[in-house]
């Protein structure tokens, strides 16, 4: 209990210290300048692509698995509209591209975080249109690209399944705002201190709200690879075969 | 490992019931403990870090169209979250009625 008011204080400190910083998850319509939308959206072009040609290959080779596709698209819809409290006393999100990343490949999800993110910024006006690709990168690219590599990370050290997946999703979730804290860094470095204070300030800030956040999609992740294991088993084979690993 | 599938892949109900609690716990928490917090869609505060960071930022584009209200956001939101549940749901329902038929 003591150490629970503690914590709790320590957050309200936080809180009331920097009243105005912002735990946002998307970088808001008009607020990162041109040059930085363009250089962010060339980046996530290639994965998008690659994207768009890895769901092809999935879809006509196995047709079949096109509700398994459907679900991890549904995953990451239903969780980007959860806005969720946190210890900092502010909301945001998870970004449920993990569980697409882990089953379908990080390509395929650079497609889904996509049109997720479209759809919030024209009917929601959360996010943007000029910070597509920045946004995009942060929570389409990077985000299943971690969730995947520290799925296969967690394979290789032979972890529990649970923890394979709980990891890959709630790491990618944290890294996807670590990547958007380092995007407002780099384009509004602080007058004093520069890109490193802007960094440190928006990351200290992004990673504890979020760190609740990360555990939680982590842990709902598990329990929908759960249901996927248990009555779709043929399909997870199907999926192991197409992408060459027995 | 592939082979053996009925057992260890069952849908452990109770088990999985006590992870979603989990996560309610953690959303709770903060609700319980930060009393005076205000809990906003952080979007607004944003806004302002930026333009203390960089006073003279003049954000040079504009949405084509904001919900005109907190409840029209939030019936978006809600119709987000609603439609992607119904897809998560027929999908368990059509893998599991499958997975029966064929067994």
């Amino acid at each position: 209990m003591k150490k629970n008011r503690r914590w709790a204080l320590g957050a309200f400190l936080i809180v009331f210290a920097m009243p105005t910083v912002s735990h946002a998850m998307h970088i808001m319509e008009g607020f990162l300048p041109k040059g930085w939308c363009v250089f962010w959206a060339a980046l996530t072009l290639p994965f998008v692509v690659l994207g768009f040609r890895s769901i092809k290959k999935i879809i006509e080779e196995k047709p079949k698995l096109k509700v398994l596709l459907a679900m991890v698209g549904a995953f990451a819809f239903v969780l980007s509209a959860l806005k969720i409290p946190s210890v900092t006393g502010s909301c945001s999100h998870p970004t449920g591209v993990g569980l697409g990343a882990i089953l379908f490949g990080p390509t395929a999800m650079a497609v889904v975080g996509l049109i997720v993110l479209l759809f919030q910024a024209i009917l929601l006006a959360h996010g943007g249109l000029t910070t597509l690709g920045a946004n995009a990168f942060s929570m389409a690219v990077v985000g299943p690209l971690v969730a995947y590599g520290v799925y296969k990370l967690a394979k290789k050290a032979k972890a529990p399944k649970g923890v394979q997946v709980f990891l890959a999703a709630s790491l990618g979730n944290l890294m996807t705002y670590v990547v958007t804290s380092f995007q407002l860094a780099i384009a509004f470095p602080a007058e004093v201190g520069g890109f490193t204070a802007s960094l440190v300030k928006f990351m200290g800030i992004f990673a504890l709200t979020q760190v609740p956040l990360a555990i939680s999609e982590g842990i709902l992740t598990v329990i929908v690879y759960n249901a996927i294991k248990a009555y779709g088993n043929q399909e997870l084979k199907d999926l192991n075969a197409l992408r060459g690993e027995a | 490992m592939d082979t053996k599938v009925k057992d260890n892949h069952k849908f452990n109900l109770g088990k999985n019931m006590i992870l979603f609690f989990l996560v309610v716990l953690l959303a709770i928490t903060p609700l319980l403990f930060l009393k005076d917090a205000e809990f906003e869609g952080a979007d607004g505060q944003a806004e302002e870090a930026i333009t203390e960071i960089a006073t003279d930022y003049e954000p040079w584009f504009e949405p084509f169209w904001e919900p005109p209200s907190g409840e029209i956001e939030s019936l978006l939101f809600s119709l987000q979250a609603g439609l992607g549940a119904g897809i998560i749901g027929y999908a368990i329902g059509y893998l599991k009625g499958k997975n029966k038929q064929e067994k």
